[in-house]
């Protein structure tokens, strides 16, 4: 197995009941995998930069409570240079302004509470000056995180 | 007809876009590519026109979907479609909900579970092995941190091996984050029944 996200922070080790099921799936954690690396460091990251899609995942971690996958966006936070002003997006007390307070609002809602986002919440990006195709890279980015942090957790419960 | 819908079905409705899809005339080399246009087969849903704006995400999502939710072994076809209707409901997606109780009902060959689960009844109607798989998912799906020792003990009991109860992980998880393009960048409507896309 190579160098995984999901299986680094679930702690899965070779011999265990978990590993071998994990090995049955090995083209699923290769593809989650590929796509952490395409919302988090994409090729061509639009109007989000790689620090400020660190930042936000640092912040949802965060706002989950684990502290592992927290540590590793704070990692990739820092790997992408992110200036002070982008770092503080990590902290969940920080709720910013005009187009960065945008990102952060929806990411707020999106990853705690997914059912509450309506149409409103949409226009309020809009009317922030996010254009469509980072409005679509902003979601893919939040729900990675949700697909990933569960996967994580699940793989926790499962090798407990 | 361009009713919002905000009430659970089996029908599946049409889907309205919040944002521009992209319009297949201007798309990219790469755009076409991952939506695997090809000259016989131009007909795209608005839902994955919109998602061709982060095509880098879109390309490796797809295959990855596929695999969790049809990859051979493992959990049945249905009890994974159990696990995505878990999540749209705590999600309210009512879209992935309708695409998905609608595939397991064709699957399972019974419209009675998704009934029971769509009326909030469904400790009365549901056998313990559904229970336990719908409740786990329902779980995770809520918080991470909701799902507990005792949700994974109870899907053990009731049958579930490793390889299933990580396959109900990857499914549950997977619409974690359908659920959160679907609902989030489009709206469910009532009407003409079209193919408006795969709810993925």
């Amino acid at each position: 197995m190579t160098k995984d996200v999901v299986v680094e922070q679930a702690g899965v080790k070779p011999g265990e009941a978990v590993h071998e099921a994990l090995l049955a799936r090995a083209d699923i954690l290769a593809m989650t995998q590929a796509t952490h690396d395409a919302a988090l460091l994409p090729e061509d990251p639009g109007g989000i930069s790689h620090a400020q899609r660190a930042a936000l995942a640092c912040r949802i971690s965060r706002r989950h409570g684990d502290a592992g996958l927290t540590s590793h966006y704070d990692v990739l936070m820092r790997k992408a240079s992110a200036t002070a002003e982008v770092m503080r997006v990590a902290d969940p007390a920080y709720t910013g302004e005009g187009r960065i307070g945008a990102l952060i609002a929806y990411t707020d809602l999106a990853s705690m509470v997914p059912r509450d986002v309506g149409a409103d919440d949409i226009e309020a990006l809009k009317a922030a000056g996010i254009v469509d195709a980072d409005i679509v890279r902003l979601a893919e980015l939040n729900a990675f995180l949700a697909y990933q942090i569960r996967l994580i957790a699940g793989l926790k419960l499962l090798r407990a | 007809m361009t009713k919002v819908l905000h009430a659970f079905t089996t029908e599946v409705p049409e889907w309205r876009p919040r944002v521009k899809p992209v319009a297949l005339a201007d798309a990219t080399p790469a755009q076409l590519e991952a939506l695997q246009v090809t000259p016989s087969n131009t007909k795209v849903s608005d839902y994955v026109l919109v998602l061709a704006h982060d095509v880098e995400t879109l390309k490796v999502r797809s295959p990855l979907f596929n695999a969790i939710m049809y990859g051979r072994g493992g959990l049945s076809r249905a009890e994974r479609e159990l696990g995505a209707v878990g999540a749209s409901l705590v999600n309210r997606c009512i879209y992935c909900a309708a695409v998905h109780a609608s595939r397991y009902n064709q699957l399972a060959k019974d419209g009675a579970v998704m009934e029971a689960v769509f009326a909030g009844d469904e400790d009365a109607r549901l056998d313990e092995r559904q229970s336990a798989i719908l409740r786990f998912a329902t779980r995770l799906s809520r918080a991470p941190s909701e799902a507990g020792l005792e949700d994974v003990r109870r899907l053990k009991d009731a049958g579930l091996s490793d390889a299933e109860v990580l396959d109900l992980i990857l499914s549950a998880s997977l619409f974690g984050w359908a659920n959160r393009l679907m609902h989030t960048l489009g709206d469910p409507l009532a009407g003409d029944r079209t193919d408006a896309g795969s709810g993925q």
